[in-house]
């Protein structure tokens, strides 16, 4: 059962064509894991996000900087490219500059029906963020059945919220089974859940979710080893996390877009819906250009997961040239020391290269033994 | 070489740097002058201190260009903040203020000064991480505007009041933390004067449609300054009445910026700092750069004008909006900020390219020259696509690589050859050659 998410995510287009022509639906793309999907799923379409394809390319050298992280580059490679050719829509709520790059210079030249950003605050903690989202939600909604010629109903939002509250339910219990030492399913395999969930219709998903749930209580545990957490970016490259485990340690947590981040907390039902929703953006776990005051939220969410999880040592991965990232690496390094959980710091490029990265794991995995000892 | 018009000095060239040198020293000896230091970043509402009993403004991108033009303060800054374990790739100006901040090393002398308390509304987003880091270091109060920035220019209702309510608790909050009564007459003074000086600016730079121009980018910089650090004060205005005043005479009498100008080029993001240089070897060619979206709109307000030009923004008193009370006062500058298009020209590429081709049209441009600068990553969003918007609409575009305050990624000769290939391909040639 678990080969079928990375089936999935390896076969994404497929899945997507193959959704819509099944269902006669529109199918969104959508850049950052702040655009509010439960709107756009609500609205009869599905959203699936827009990922790289980890394959080097030339095709958006001359949209994006040279100085924006390879990420955002092949995000837009993959449409100027003409993969994603049956995407009926864009969206992208508001989170780095980089990936707004890789939005405004594809709805620029890859020919796309409807596309919609959306600010979303920057001081997600601020008292006056929630109404305001909550305006900008009331904003895209009446873009949304507009562009669509449909009506959002009020019934249709609790169906979006319930399904996807259902998913990040079941995420969660998937990964509560991490806690276990040794853990019965690997980091590598988690990563690829939420990342097939990120490009599925998440009622399939949550059927899916289900069963793996099922067939991961009933698995026997993996080896004993290191007990690591993997903290970076909008990292979905699932290959660091299959490598490192292949070295013998257990991913067992993690702070990333395609990882707790996207799942961790639910959608509270209140009687305005999308002001409902507008809360759950602004509570999810941070990402660091929305974790910009003195009390950084973030650490509490990396601090807390890593002593539920038992973290023994953390693996800063970080793709090249994410400023944000980058300010927020060597304070999270400081701190997780002053926690006695020592850390690693690892980047990326578009491709990584194994070599490298597994002689850098091995060195960290030693240190780990020799502290233990 | 063949000079074409007249030139002379700009009169108000002394007081700019008068203004400039102030603003730096009045940082410095906030403390001993009884003043409340604010730490400020670019897009800062600054006129909100101004009702405090004496205040001055501590902001970031003019200290990190400053150190950018002493190689080696600028490397010990860089130096430190690596040692400190942040990546060389991030913006140069925030490295450069870290560097001195960590190091207690103020660039005009003594310790680096350290203020009461921060007021954060970052234009970019590095600019938040930047002024967190400081609020972390100094352990200071600090108080958050979110600003809606994207994806349009916003002016709704709901947009002014997000903004002039979280201003109104910005001021209730720094009553708090001072234990100051704020004075709501030097604010709504210190609004009218943000109104004046901003419009005046842009009026300054239409002036510069002219041929011959009246001013040049370097000056510009020079000129521009106020703008970005005292907009909300007296003599501020003052100067940029009678600059307007000299701007307009230099205008009449045909007094040219360039006394050789035979091409008009335009200018995209931060220059290298320790070599402004380049403008003059451009003169060389007969070239004067008129400016930059950076210089004209930061803190320049801009409208259409009733002839489809583009022109100064009527203020709001002047569009009849009230001025009175504090209330008035909020509401009129949060929808002046909306209105700025640095917003638009920094985060939005189709608007910045339609900004980019009026400009080119209005101000008659030959041709534009783009800093590749590795050292923000907020003016570069979009920078590519304009890039390509140009080209499309037949405007010849140059493009090199570097870093508006780190030396150590700027290749001068590699710089001045492509300079030299681009005039030729205008069909310039040095006049002292
Ligand atoms: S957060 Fe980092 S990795 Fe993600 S798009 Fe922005 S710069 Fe790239
Ligand atoms: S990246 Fe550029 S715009 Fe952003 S804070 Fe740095 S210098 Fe300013």
């Amino acid at each position: 059962m678990l080969e079928k998410f990375q089936e999935i995510s390896d076969n994404r287009h497929q899945y997507a064509q193959d959704w819509k022509a099944r269902t006669g639906k529109k199918v969104f793309g959508y850049m950052c894991t702040y655009a509010p999907e439960e709107l756009i799923y609500a609205a009869g379409v599905l959203p699936v996000r827009v990922l790289g394809s980890h394959e080097p390319q030339d095709v958006s050298e001359r949209h994006i900087y040279a100085m924006y992280c390879p990420f955002c580059r092949d995000v837009l490679a993959q449409g100027l490219q003409g993969r994603y050719k049956y995407l009926d829509g864009m969206v992208m709520g508001h989170s780095c500059m980089h990936i707004k790059q890789a939005f405004d210079s594809w709805v620029t030249h890859v020919p796309i029906d409807y596309s919609y950003y959306m600010f979303i605050p920057q001081i997600v903690t601020h008292p006056k963020a929630k109404e305001y989202l909550t305006h900008e939600m009331t904003k895209f909604k009446e873009n949304l059945e507009k562009g669509l010629g449909v009506k959002i109903t009020a019934k249709a939002l609790d169906n979006a919220i319930d399904v996807y509250n259902t998913n990040r339910r079941l995420l969660r219990e998937i990964y509560e089974l991490r806690k276990q030492d040794p853990p019965p399913v690997s980091g590598s395999e988690c990563q690829d859940m939420v990342v097939a969930g990120q490009l599925m219709d998440k009622a399939e998903h949550n059927k899916m979710l289900a069963e793996a749930l099922k067939e991961i209580k009933s698995r026997a545990p993996r080896k004993p080893g290191k007990r690591l957490m993997l903290i970076g970016g909008e990292c979905d490259d699932t290959g660091v996390a299959e490598q490192v485990e292949k070295l013998g340690a257990n991913i067992v947590a993690d702070d990333l877009c395609a990882g707790s981040r996207y799942f961790w907390n639910e959608v509270v039902p209140e009687k305005d819906r999308l002001a409902a929703i507008a809360a759950r953006y602004l509570d999810r776990p941070a990402c660091p250009l929305k974790d910009v005051t003195s009390h950084r939220y973030r650490l509490d969410h990396i601090l807390k997961m890593a002593q539920d999880f038992k973290v023994e040592g953390a693996l800063l991965v970080m793709q090249k040239f994410c400023d944000p990232h980058e300010f927020d690496i060597p304070v999270i390094s400081k701190f997780l020391k002053e926690h006695n959980i020592p850390s690693y710091f690892i980047e990326l490029d578009v491709t990584f290269p194994e070599g490298p990265l597994r002689t850098r794991t091995e060195a960290f995995l030693e240190m780990l033994e020799l502290e233990t000892v | 070489m063949q000079n074409l018009y007249k030139t002379r000095p700009l009169k108000m060239w002394q007081k700019a740097k008068e203004l400039r040198l102030k603003f730096f020293k009045d940082i410095q000896t906030a403390k001993e002058n009884g003043k409340t230091l604010v730490l400020v970043d670019s897009g800062s509402f600054i006129e909100l201190p101004a009702g405090l009993e004496g205040h001055a403004c501590l902001e970031g991108h003019p200290y990190g260009a400053t150190v950018g033009m002493d190689l080696d303060f600028a490397r010990e800054c860089a130096e430190e903040v690596e040692a400190r374990g942040y990546a060389r790739d991030l913006c140069v100006y925030t490295r450069n203020f870290w560097g001195s901040m960590f190091r207690n090393r103020y660039y005009f002398g003594g310790e680096f000064p350290r203020p009461d308390f921060c007021i954060k509304r970052s234009l970019c987003d590095t600019e938040s991480k930047w002024l967190q880091v400081c609020c972390e270091h100094f352990n200071m109060p600090s108080f958050y505007i979110d600003f809606p920035l994207y994806p349009d220019r916003r002016t709704g209702k709901e947009d002014i009041e997000y903004l002039a309510t979280q201003m109104s608790d910005c001021i209730e909050w720094m009553e708090k933390i001072t234990g100051q009564k704020y004075n709501d007459d030097k604010f709504i003074h210190a609004a009218h004067n943000e109104f004046r000086t901003t419009s005046l600016w842009a009026e300054i730079c239409t002036l510069n449609k002219a041929i011959p121009a009246p001013l040049d980018q370097k000056t510009i910089y020079t000129l521009y300054f106020p703008t970005v650090v005292s907009r909300y004060e007296d003599d501020t205005v003052h100067f940029y009445e009678e600059l307007l005043a000299e701007v307009k005479d230099r205008v009449s009498d045909h007094i040219a910026a360039l006394a050789t100008e035979r091409c008009r080029l335009w200018d995209d993001g931060i220059p290298p700092w320790y070599f402004l240089k380049l403008y003059r070897y451009l003169e060389r060619y007969g070239a004067v750069v008129l400016g930059s979206i950076y210089t004209y709109t930061l803190h320049g307000a801009w409208e259409d004008q009733p002839d489809d030009s583009w022109g100064r923004a009527t203020t709001p008193e002047e569009r009849g909006m009230p001025l009175k009370t504090r209330d008035d006062a909020l509401r009129a500058l949060a929808l002046w900020y909306l209105e700025k298009p640095i917003y638009p020209g920094m985060c939005l590429p189709g608007p910045k390219s339609e900004q980019l081709l009026r400009i080119i049209r209005e101000w008659r441009i030959d041709g534009m020259m783009m800093h590749m600068n590795r050292g923000c990553e907020g003016l570069s969003l979009g920078a590519m696509e304009q890039r390509l918007a140009l080209l499309k609409a037949g405007v010849p575009v140059t493009v090199y690589e570097g870093n508006s305050a780190d030396k150590r990624e700027f290749d001068e000769n590699q710089v001045l050859d492509r300079l030299d290939a681009f005039m030729e391909s205008l069909g310039m040639k040095k006049l002292d050659s």
